[in-house]
């Protein structure tokens, strides 16, 4: 057991169920977003009890930035291993015969994903972390000071939705998260060795997941900018 | 017809190698694409040349010597074949094609087209094998009831010629393919279970030693194959190895 994670076989075991747990994590967060396209209320009721429920502040947040970050850094390192085991390369190659575009380039799509979430904690996540622990305002309020404005989140995400840079940005963003999950999620099944009749109907439903829940998120960005 | 042959010629091991143009006339659509090679070395002999080192054994797809990387894919253009099962007809009159040999740090360049696959057989000495008593009193296999399935799935396994193709064709270089249907052949059958967690761990120990790279699902050795052995026995060799280790 202790050499598990030694092994090229227990590296992308560990590459998949930290793959596993993010497809998680961002259906949760889609199924969150789309609530701001049809009840701004119910958006902000549920945006706060996120941000500020302990169990998912301090337990759960922590386990997931873990998450992404084991992710990103064992994506770098199977790559590095990958690209060591080849160091002459071909002088002529043909991959587009008998390999996808996406399961050849998911360091690329990860990597633009990566620099998506730069963007996309700039945006929200550290404005949050800026108000709720350094300025130490918890209330989640438009102004802390007048319990009649209302919650902040809805008017946080419409605003940063005007810009049509930063929409043009998040769709590109979305459409690679699409490339990398349609390989990634089959994948992530064929890693943990799971190879059955359910995990062939799974495998279907990894395509639906992988389509749908990007372009929902696309969805949700051009429906704020042009209704804002 | 006329080719342009872009060849790689490599003197040794340590020498750096570059590719060099061959023009060659009057080869036979009907021909196999070894004996093209074979015209070209005969021409490269009675100038007082060196010939194109190239493996090559039993010439009917069944031994797994030949290695050539044509044209940017193992084996060539078609499918399900060995090189020497490929045939001029496969190319065009005036085409120029590219001959390389499989490239992966544990399978080093001996000379021209020809690579050290050792490798493989370390990976086969760790553990690919059954201990079956000779003594005389040898069961009978016949007499082990296996169900069809899975002895159809063992067949199929067993196929592999040990060629290199998976690793020549998979952009990370992994051996993946090659060790899981040796793993396969033998966890599918019941005489394979005595040894099984050994036998997965110990060859997956060689073949990550051997300096092969990760297997990332892209599915082009099971394309490339010329024994058509399947990715499914990549899943089963991951299934075996996660379940050996936590045995211990």
């Amino acid at each position: 057991m202790s050499g598990i994670f030694n092994s090229s076989i227990g590296r992308k075991f560990a590459m998949a169920l930290s793959a596993l747990f993010l497809m998680v994590f961002l259906l949760q967060h889609f199924s969150i977003n789309i609530l701001s396209v049809f009840s701004p209320e119910l958006f902000n009721d549920v945006s706060h009890f996120m941000g500020t429920f302990w169990v998912i502040q301090y337990v759960l947040q922590p386990v997931l930035i873990f998450g992404v970050v084991f992710h990103f850094v064992m994506g770098f390192v199977l790559e590095y291993k990958n690209s060591s085991a080849r160091k002459v390369a071909y002088a002529k190659t043909s991959r587009a015969a008998n390999s996808t575009w996406m399961s050849r380039n998911m360091l690329l799509s990860g990597a633009v994903i990566l620099a998506f979430m730069g963007l996309h904690f700039y945006d929200f996540w550290f404005p949050e972390i800026n108000i709720k622990f350094i300025e130490g305002d918890m209330s989640g309020l438009i102004d802390p000071n007048d319990a009649d404005s209302g919650y902040r989140y809805f008017e946080h995400l419409q605003h940063k939705f005007v810009d049509g840079w930063r929409v043009a940005i998040y769709a590109v963003s979305f459409v690679l998260l699409s490339l990398h999950l349609l390989h990634g999620f089959n994948s992530a099944f064929q890693s943990v060795g799971a190879n059955n009749k359910y995990v062939r109907g799974l495998k279907g439903f990894s395509k639906v997941y992988a389509i749908g829940v990007p372009l929902g998120f696309i969805f949700i960005a051009l429906f704020h900018y042009f209704t804002h | 017809m006329n080719l342009t042959l872009k060849i790689w010629r490599q003197k040794s091991a340590n020498d750096k190698g570059k590719i060099v143009d061959y023009p060659v006339s009057g080869i036979s659509p009907d021909m196999s694409f070894l004996e093209m090679l074979d015209v070209l070395n005969q021409e490269l002999i009675e100038k007082g040349q060196d010939p194109v080192v190239f493996d090559h054994d039993c010439r009917e797809g069944i031994c797994g010597s030949c290695s050539l990387y044509i044209n940017g894919r193992a084996h060539g253009p078609q499918t399900k074949i060995t090189a020497c099962q490929l045939h001029m007809r496969s190319f065009s009159d005036g085409e120029t094609i590219y001959i390389e040999p499989w490239r992966a740090e544990a399978f080093p360049v001996i000379k021209d087209l020809m690579t050290d696959r050792t490798a493989f057989d370390r990976i086969q000495q760790a553990g690919g094998f059954i201990s079956v008593n000779t003594s005389g009193n040898t069961q009978d296999a016949n007499a082990i009831p296996i169900e069809k399935h899975n002895a159809d799935m063992a067949f199929d396994a067993a196929t592999c010629i040990g060629c290199g193709a998976c690793v020549a064709s998979c952009k990370n270089s992994s051996a993946m393919l090659f060790v899981s249907a040796k793993v396969s052949q033998f966890a599918l059958l019941p005489q394979g279970q005595v040894e099984a967690t050994d036998r997965v761990l110990n060859m997956v120990k060689q073949m990550d030693d051997e300096g092969f790279g990760n297997c990332t699902n892209t599915g082009a050795c099971e394309v490339e194959c010329p024994k058509g052995i399947s990715l499914e026995n990549i899943a089963r060799m991951n299934r075996e190895y996660l379940s050996a280790s936590l045995k211990g």
